[in-house]
């Protein structure tokens, strides 16, 4: 059986999602963008020039439910399905657009260079229990224009898993669906095939922005899926309460949903958000509180009982250095995400509010997206019934080792994770070094990268690629590319 | 108690109404309306940050005091210009153009009305030469940017350089917050302050106010 974990009966998330689309209706959702506010016009919507205000009805939130895709898959840059989010499928991807990177040579932190990027993307090819690439920093060194773009071509240059990502502005869409059609060969096919995932981000409370508005119809055009991220802070910017918080994030992502399906019915999309339970002690957003992991699993049920496939930013931590509380914000967000069958959860190597990523917690976080993807399996009976022979042999032979029965079932029953654990005994733990967890975190890094081997993608492609970013660098006075190593 | 002390604490309390009684019976009683400004509401203001920063209360109660404040405020701000009495200052404060982000901003102004400043918050997206516009023509002494995207941090730099060529700078002082801002940014392009947090930005304007 699967274990699962729910926090909402039926029941309440019928009555939140009936509040949240009343909201959408009588209160309004403030939509910033002409393009998408003549579009809602066209389809009967009213609105409040005014105020930008959208008035949403019953009925076009009913019919972009049923066209909006139950599930969707990602392909990799070699055209190999690589994740697939439906039912109660779990996938990682790392947290996404950091502002620093926490140097493990000084353990201080820092704004990452394209360098730190391209290390990054080579350990992600050996993450084994995450599933696609993120773009999980801002590199430094280019023009901030496209410090977006950049981050994605590197990731399609170095490795081969699908890419979580999104667009700083309006601009830089361009560019980033560009990269992407030049992979697939063609429009036709990258829809057919779906590479990234794009993150858009409504304001809360209650409103969109012109660029994440543009965001969303650009990405609809082209098929290209889309999460949808609403952030409230509750208490704040949002009800104090975990249901009322709920009810606003229901609005707010029910908006995005009607916006997508509009522009072109069937686009695929998640059911997503990065909400917090804010914190009126330190003025922050703490991605490691319980409450924020709740309301996570509580909207992802909500998404899934509307049948959409969803996301959460979750499995992340605040501390600021990979230390205790940084294991075990990680692993209790990436438990409770798995059991409540999260499609699509954002969160390893994230440190510091989601602004600080380090490649030695992205390590120790794959092990910890290991063992919960190993928890979910559950527990199923094998060759168990009737168990007399079993105890026979064992008794016969006084261990199990050789067993066929243990050669047979050995890999299965247990996750195995890499030498960043600790799992020897003391003895020898001391005579390998005494090391801490950040030092094998280290050792694992260097040993990972140095194994890291050019993509199978063909050279003409990588090369219209280089070709694509240089000239959109050369449109902010970059005449070349940061040299990477 | 006495009716100064008797302010402090009603503020303290976030108590409105009794704060706004208290002040004008302060002023029928002709207390000093320095006096009651300093010794009253900034006095219970001093007390609430302290002990926001012990955790004893959450930023919930801070910004009921401050709510107290504007009302005892409102009653001695005509005074206060009568008298010639400089108040503690204005602050003009703004997302810097291209950042959405304003959570961080909002409390920020929120916490400095609180602490007695005047605030004109020009909301986000804000360009450079509204920054700068708008501090001349407010005789602002201190304009505070906010920045969350490292893709808009540099706007700073711009407000500043062109504080620079309209001859303002030295004149006013340039504070600076946000996730991606840090003390070595903030001297790099010539800021007065970065700020952490809404107490760490009272601190410092509180810092500056002498000057103006
Ligand atoms: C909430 C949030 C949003 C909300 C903002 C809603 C709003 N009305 O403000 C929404 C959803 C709109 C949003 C959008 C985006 N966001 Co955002 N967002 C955040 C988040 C999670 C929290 C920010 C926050 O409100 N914190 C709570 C407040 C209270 O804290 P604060 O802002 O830091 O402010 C305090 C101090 O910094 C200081 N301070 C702040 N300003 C000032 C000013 C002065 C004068 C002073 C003295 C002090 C001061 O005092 C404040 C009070 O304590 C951060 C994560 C983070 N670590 O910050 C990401 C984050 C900043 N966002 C990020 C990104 C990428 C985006 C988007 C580009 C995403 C997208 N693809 O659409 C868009 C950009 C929109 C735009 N053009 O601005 C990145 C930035 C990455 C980078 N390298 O720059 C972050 C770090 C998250 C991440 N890793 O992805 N976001």
């Amino acid at each position: 059986m699967r274990p699962a974990i729910r926090f909402l009966g039926d029941e309440l998330i019928e009555r939140i999602v009936s509040e949240g689309r009343h909201i959408m209706c009588k209160l309004g959702i403030e939509i910033h963008n002409d393009t998408m506010l003549s579009l809602l016009v066209d389809h009967g919507v009213a609105i409040d020039k005014n105020t930008n205000r959208v008035f949403f009805n019953q009925s076009i939130i009913d019919k972009a439910l049923v066209s909006a895709p139950r599930s969707f898959k990602l392909y990799d840059v070699l055209e190999k399905q690589a994740v697939d989010l439906s039912g109660f499928n779990v996938n990682y991807t790392p947290g996404s657009a950091a502002i620093y990177i926490l140097d493990g040579k000084t353990n201080n932190i820092r704004r990452p260079l394209a360098n730190d990027y391209t290390q990054y993307v080579k350990l992600m090819c050996k993450m084994n229990n995450i599933a696609s690439q993120s773009t999980a920093m801002v590199p430094a060194d280019v023009h901030e224009k496209i410090s977006d773009s950049y981050r994605l071509y590197l990731s399609l240059l170095f490795c081969e898993k699908p890419v979580v990502t999104g667009a700083f502005t309006i601009e830089a869409f361009e560019v980033m669906k560009n990269l992407q059609v030049a992979i697939r060969g063609s429009i036709e096919n990258l829809a057919a095939k779906p590479l990234t995932i794009f993150s858009c981000c409504p304001t809360s409370p209650l409103k969109w922005s012109d660029v994440t508005s543009q965001n969303l119809i650009d990405c609809a055009k082209y098929s290209i899926p889309v999460e949808y991220i609403s952030m409230p802070l509750s208490g704040f910017m949002s009800p104090v309460t975990l249901v009322g918080t709920l009810i606003q994030h229901t609005a707010e992502t029910l908006s995005g949903l009607v916006m997508s399906q509009i522009v072109n019915p069937g686009t695929p999309i998640l059911y997503g958000g990065s909400p917090a339970f804010f914190d009126v002690r330190y003025e922050t957003t703490p991605m490691g509180s319980i409450s924020t992991m709740m309301i996570d699993c509580a909207y992802n049920e909500i998404g899934k009982y509307l049948g959409l496939p969803t996301q959460a930013y979750i499995g992340l931590s605040d501390a600021k250095h990979l230390d205790a509380q940084a294991g075990l914000e990680s692993s209790m967000g990436a438990t409770l995400a798995a059991l409540a069958g999260i499609n699509n959860i954002s969160g390893p190597g994230m440190l510091d509010f989601e602004s600080c990523f380090s490649l030695e917690k992205l390590v120790v976080d794959n092990e910890i997206c290991g063992m919960t993807l190993q928890m979910i399996k559950g527990i199923e009976p094998k060759e168990d019934f009737p168990s007399q022979p079993i105890f026979e042999e064992l008794l016969k032979e006084k261990h199990l080792l050789i067993s066929d029965h243990t050669l047979k079932y050995l890999k299965g029953e247990e996750y195995y994770p890499g030498k960043v654990l600790s799992r020897a005994n003391r003895s020898r733990w001391e005579e390998e070094g005494s090391t801490t967890i950040s030092e094998r975190a280290a050792n694992e890094i260097d040993k990972m990268i140095k194994q890291w081997h050019p993509t199978l993608l063909g050279d003409d492609i990588k090369k219209e690629l280089t070709q694509l970013m240089e000239k959109e660098a050369q449109k902010y006075g970059m005449s070349k590319l940061p040299q990477i190593n | 108690m006495t009716v100064i002390q008797e302010l402090s604490e009603q503020l303290q309390q976030g108590n409105p109404k009794n704060v706004a009684e208290l002040t004008r019976q302060a002023i029928n009683e002709n207390i000093d309306i320095k006096t009651i400004l300093d010794k009253g509401l900034i006095a219970g203001m001093s007390v609430i940050g302290e002990k926001f920063k012990a955790h004893e209360i959450f930023l919930p109660h801070v910004l009921l005091a401050a709510k107290a404040m504007y009302a005892g405020m409102d009653l001695l701000k005509p005074l206060l210009l009568k008298e010639g009495i400089p108040t503690r200052g204005k602050v003009i404060i703004g997302s810097v153009q291209g950042d959405l982000h304003d959570i961080g901003k909002n409390l920020v102004a929120i916490m400095l009305k609180g602490a007695g400043f005047e605030v004109i918050d020009l909301g986000n997206d804000v360009s450079p030469e509204k920054f700068l516009d708008t501090a001349e023509k407010e005789n602002a002494g201190v304009v505070g940017m906010s920045a969350l995207l490292t893709t808009t941090m540099p706007v700073m730099k711009k407000v500043i350089d062109l504080a620079r060529a309209r001859g303002l700078y030295g004149k006013k002082r340039f504070i600076v917050g946000g996730a991606p801002l840090s003390s070595e940014y903030a001297k790099e392009i010539g800021a007065d302050a970065y700020c952490f947090d809404g107490v760490s930005a009272v601190e410092t304007v509180k810092r500056f106010a002498g000057i103006f």
